[in-house]
């Protein structure tokens, strides 16, 4: 007779013995330094000057709620540019903010394929730069769904 | 694929930032799933959202797979005074879309 | 006997012995799915702005004055302004048919009308016309409570789905009522097991990346537990989606719901 726990152990099987879809949490953190130097053209990124605000646990890969921001009193922002370095596509997202644009900011919601650190970057129109990271825990449905209906 | 949302507040004050809100349905296909027979589904992202007000940028947004389907947007733009803010985006499968909104500056 | 046979056996046992009485209810406490969503994802469902599936309920209100069909009729034809005529539809669905003399969910039904009164050609199941129909159908009735009729024509469906959600099945060889009924609120790795409720379909699910039915979801557990599929629109859907719908009475319709 089996008890309980040995019931929820097996019932876990196919969770890791599962086909995964693609781009999961198997892939290792990609080097985003030669991405970041393209960006910044080797100049040194200051750490802080922007805001990344996203949730430490997400229990689903596929919408990740962030909001990046940047103060007014940093100086006007040219473009912020969103890295997760564990993503089949590492450079998730830019932003560039145009003269009617009067606040730098901006909320979506992205993918993130596994447990992983964002980083994002600020260019200034001054030509100075700014940096933030989070960490982010990204976790599966235990139970299996197929992806097509 | 061109369903959407698109809000702007009833009124904004003068040369004030003000919340604009978009939401897009489109899957953002990554191009890395897989059917059921096995064959890579065709990519189908959004990879460009242009943003204008009154013909000036406001923002341009740069678009990968990273991004989740049906994507929700939440930004600023600031107006001196009565005008139009349009949104455009075009996605891989060559489908052009536009959003417009009035922009009503308080007196 | 050993305790994991018993529950079957003492549900089969009352069900004769009280047929037509009021059945046995096993869970103490209802919990709607969203209360077992992260904050962020309750959020989401709650700003209408925000909740994808609001993009399909949209599409259904323009599909909904569509004229379709060779009775060149649209829903609103017969049906006028659904947020008067669908208001508390959805909150008594499923329900037993007398015409067709079987239980129909909510998309049955509007395939039924489709074919029937528009003389349209039907629409696959997870369609986007489908969906969109559903979940404005479903929208309606947001934030009423749930309660459907399980007797009379309804009560044969009714027991078949109570028996299915409570045998096993699979290579897991676990029943619904296993997860659903005994362990919710416990963890399986990461998640927490909710109880299984219907109250939110259709449902815009982070794992689809898009809306779908109740009917996907049902399939999705049977494929959890390493079953055969039961087909869309097959009897054991429909049975298990009554006993779902019977078993969360008294939730509020929150369609279209955000899970993850």
């Amino acid at each position: 007779m089996t008890d309980r726990r040995t019931f929820l152990a097996f019932a876990a099987l196919p969770a890791l013995s599962a086909q995964p879809a693609p781009a999961q949490s198997n892939r290792f953190e990609a080097d985003i330094g030669p991405l970041i130097e393209k960006l910044t053209g080797g100049k040194p990124v200051a750490t802080g000057r922007v805001q990344m605000t996203v949730p430490a646990f997400a229990e689903n890969g596929q919408s990740v709620p962030v909001t990046i921001s940047v103060a007014a009193s940093e100086g006007a922002v040219k473009s912020l540019h969103l890295f997760a370095p564990r993503n089949p596509r590492p450079n998730i997202a830019n932003f560039h903010f145009g003269p009617r644009s009067g606040k730098a900011a901006i909320t979506t919601r992205i993918r993130l394929a596994g447990t992983q650190t964002l980083r994002v970057i600020a260019l200034f129109t001054d030509g100075s730069f700014g940096s933030a990271t989070a960490p982010v825990e990204v976790t599966a449905s235990a139970c299996l769904d197929m992806t097509a209906s | 694929m061109s369903n959407y949302r698109l809000s702007v507040p009833e009124r904004v004050a003068r040369a004030t930032p003000f919340l604009v809100r978009l939401i897009i349905q489109h899957p953002m296909e990554t191009g890395f799933r897989l059917d059921a027979a096995g064959a890579a589904i065709t990519k189908n992202l959004i990879s460009e959202i242009v943003c204008r007000l009154d013909g000036a940028e406001v923002l341009r947004m740069e678009l990968s797979s990273g991004i989740t389907a049906n994507p929700l947007f939440e930004f600023y733009a600031v107006a001196d005074k009565n005008c139009e803010l349009v949104v455009e985006w075009q996605d891989d499968s060559g489908v052009h879309a536009s959003a417009r909104a009035n922009v009503q500056v308080a007196d | 006997m050993s305790v994991r046979r018993k529950w079957p056996a003492v549900i089969a046992a009352l069900m004769a012995m009280t047929a037509n009485a009021e059945p046995i209810r096993i869970l103490d406490e209802i919990k709607s799915g969203r209360e077992f969503q992260s904050r962020e994802v309750q959020a989401q469902q709650a700003d209408d702005f925000a909740n994808p599936g609001m993009l399909w309920v949209e599409r259904g209100a323009a599909l909904w004055k569509t004229v379709d069909g060779e009775a060149g009729k649209s829903c609103a034809s017969c049906h006028s302004a659904a947020t008067t005529s669908m208001r508390g539809v959805a909150a008594r669905y499923p329900a037993f048919d007398a015409d067709g003399k079987r239980v129909l969910d909510l998309e049955a039904r509007i395939l039924q009308c489709r074919s029937r009164h528009q003389r349209a050609p039907a629409w696959r199941h997870e369609s986007e016309e489908l969906l969109a129909i559903t979940a404005y159908v479903a929208q309606q009735s947001h934030g009423l409570p749930l309660k459907v009729a399980i007797d009379g024509g309804a009560r044969t469906t009714f027991e078949a789905g109570q028996r299915l959600y409570t045998s096993r099945i699979g290579q897991l060889n676990l029943a619904c009522s296993h997860c659903h009924d005994r362990q919710w609120g416990k963890k399986l790795l990461a998640d927490t097991v909710s109880q299984g409720q219907s109250n939110g379909y259709p449902t815009y699910r982070l794992e689809w990346q898009t809306l779908g039915s109740l009917q996907r979801r049902i399939r999705a557990c049977f494929y959890g537990v390493r079953a055969e599929l039961p087909a869309f629109g097959a009897d054991d859907i429909i049975a298990l989606e009554l006993y779902l719908a019977w078993r969360g009475e008294g939730l509020a319709i929150e369609a279209p719901a955000v899970r993850k």
